[in-house]
């Protein structure tokens, strides 16, 4: 493939307690891709992300640009240029939609890619509701104003935990346009879904898991065609 | 009467912002980490013999600003190396930690200070009179106690609100997890507010020093009433130990000062004491006084044990 991977996962583990939940998960992301997981609800995707950031411990080989980062605490991991958006979202609710986005600037950064006028641009309704407390916002714009918060830190790997969850068919193309726009700015994204939709539609490639596995690695279209993997793993 | 009540007044805000100051502290820590500091009122009590010997030694202006960052600083190493490996342990851990560091900081006072009261004065530049009240004299040095607490309740409050790092900090309240994914050095954050909590009480220490007796129970006398006003005003609400701060502070200073008993109210009505509390017929008010905010404390988990403004479910 090209060159060297800009996260390397390798016979990733991970435990809550004592049940063994990652059971050897193998991950490549490359400079400007996109990159979809996709599973059924607890096969493990959430963890997968959790033991990258090291907000769950993780046991095996994690490379982010070229550096051994598995055992850093989750806050060096973020410095190294890794940005995570979680499920929950995690927005600070008493304060501003404005004073959430500064907060995604890290302490001593120099320069970014992203000022807030560009995630404004991304996404108006931030704009027209910068001092608005953003524990009002609806879902929706939670998601997006979570995502332009990890944006402000100027990640060069994005990874995004179900974003589309409980939002409106149009919010959910509006999230995916989103997307698009922050991989031309040669952004890397990892993007952990439960349905195919926007996966399908702007990933470069797939990865299904199943049982704390990956069990498919492949192109959209190779998915598509895969009518037993779908069947097996996917489908409810 | 009306002497009576403006010069209580008076104290009773100016007790009320020294418990502030502590219980400001107190509280941040308190909701950031999930740690009760029981050494909180030791380092009031730091402050205040820092302020003794750096007076002594350099002048009271110099000490006013070195003994607080001095104990600041000693919290801040506390956090570091002590709790921070503690914490690892869980909660009881934590909490027995900071109860155990009240009984060596009382020791080291001990031995360095002695268990008499130490000769610490108000500075001669504060020491006149600021006004008279009918026929009170208000010290100017209760009027700088004053301003210097409301000084510190405003830069306190600015930082939070309006800088950076005061949003880092609130959002660490909540979600500390989040905040250190977005590459805030999060411990960091803990140590700098045990720190800064710890320099607040140091504060207190240092300006009541003078006024009140600096000696090697202070912390053991004050820790109590501590507990009090952040229970009272809810586990963790920072406004909720303010108005509790003041509450105590006004309602612990009048109590004090009223000779009030249930012979001179019921009196007029009854013409002599119930065999039932003829004990407590011709106590004052003043003679319970010390028992006023205990008394509040149970009052207020009767009737709503979150607290005044706390929303904790505990
Ligand atoms: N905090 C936790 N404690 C214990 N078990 C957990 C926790 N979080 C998730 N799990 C379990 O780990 C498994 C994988 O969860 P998760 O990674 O969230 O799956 P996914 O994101 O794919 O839905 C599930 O069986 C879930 O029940
Ligand atoms: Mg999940």
């Amino acid at each position: 493939m090209r060159g060297e991977a800009l996260l390397k996962v390798r016979d990733l583990h991970a435990y809550y307690g004592k049940s063994h939940i990652l059971q050897g998960v193998d991950l490549d992301i490359h400079a400007r891709e996109i990159v979809g997981i996709l599973g059924r609800n607890g096969v493990g995707r959430s963890t997968t992300l959790k033991a990258i950031m090291g907000d769950v411990p993780p046991q095996g080989s994690i490379v982010f640009k070229g550096k051994p980062i598995a055992g850093l605490k989750p806050y060096e991991i973020a410095c190294c240029g890794l940005g995570y958006v979680p499920e929950d979202r995690c927005i600070f609710p008493s304060l501003t939609v404005a004073q959430n986005l500064l907060l995604g600037v890290k302490s001593g950064q120099k320069t970014s890619r992203w000022t807030v006028d560009d995630t404004y641009r991304l996404f108006p309704q931030l704009a027209e509701r910068a001092e608005t407390p953003a524990g009002v916002l609806s879902g929706g714009e939670q998601q997006m104003l979570a995502i332009c918060r990890t944006l402000m830190g100027d990640p060069e790997l994005v990874m995004i935990d179900e974003p589309t969850e409980g939002l409106s068919p149009q919010m959910i193309e509006r999230v995916g346009d989103l997307l698009k726009q922050i991989a031309e700015r040669n952004i890397a994204i990892l993007l952990v879904e439960q349905k195919l939709t926007i996966a399908l539609r702007i990933s470069h490639r797939l990865y299904v898991m199943g049982r704390g596995r990956v069990v498919f690695e492949g192109t959209p279209a190779e998915l598509r065609d895969n009518e037993a993997v779908r069947r097996e793993w996917l489908q409810v | 009467m009306l002497e009576l009540v403006s010069v209580s007044t008076l104290n009773g805000l100016l007790y009320g912002m020294l418990l502030f100051l502590m219980a400001s502290g107190l509280t941040l820590i308190f909701s950031m980490m999930g740690v009760l500091n029981f050494a909180h009122a030791s380092f009031y009590m730091l402050g205040a013999f820092f302020g003794f010997q750096l007076s002594h030694w350099l002048g009271f202006w110099p000490a006013f600003v070195l003994a607080p960052l001095a104990a600041g600083g000693i919290g801040a190493l506390v956090e570091r190396y002590g709790l921070r490996a503690v914490h690892r342990h869980g909660h009881v851990a934590e909490l027995l930690f900071t109860f155990g560091l009240t009984f060596v900081i009382q020791e080291l006072v001990q031995m360095v200070w002695g268990k008499l009261p130490v000769d610490y004065r108000v500075p001669p530049s504060l020491d006149f009179t600021a006004f008279t009240v009918f026929s009170t004299n208000y010290p100017a040095y209760k009027m700088f106690e004053l301003a210097t607490a409301i000084a510190i309740f405003l830069v306190l409050l600015a930082v939070l609100t309006r800088t950076r790092i005061g949003l880092i900090i609130q959002a660490a309240l909540t979600h500390p997890n989040m905040v250190a994914m977005l590459g805030h050095n999060v411990p960091r954050i803990f140590m700098l507010v045990f720190g800064v909590g710890t320099g607040l009480a140091a504060v207190a220490g240092v300006i009541a020093g003078p006024a009140l007796v600096t000696q090697s129970d202070m912390a053991a006398l004050l820790g109590p009433i501590l507990f009090v006003v952040i229970v009272v005003g809810g586990l963790g609400s920072l406004a909720g130990a303010f108005v509790a701060s003041l509450l105590i502070g006004l309602v612990q200073t009048f109590a004090v000062a009223s000779n009030a008993s249930l012979a001179g109210v019921l009196g007029p009505i009854m013409p002599g004491a119930p065999a039932a509390i003829r004990d407590l017929w011709d106590v004052t008010v003043a003679q319970v006084a010390p028992v006023v905010p205990y008394l509040l404390l149970v009052m207020i988990l009767i009737l709503r044990p979150a607290g005044l403004l706390g929303t904790r479910d505990t």
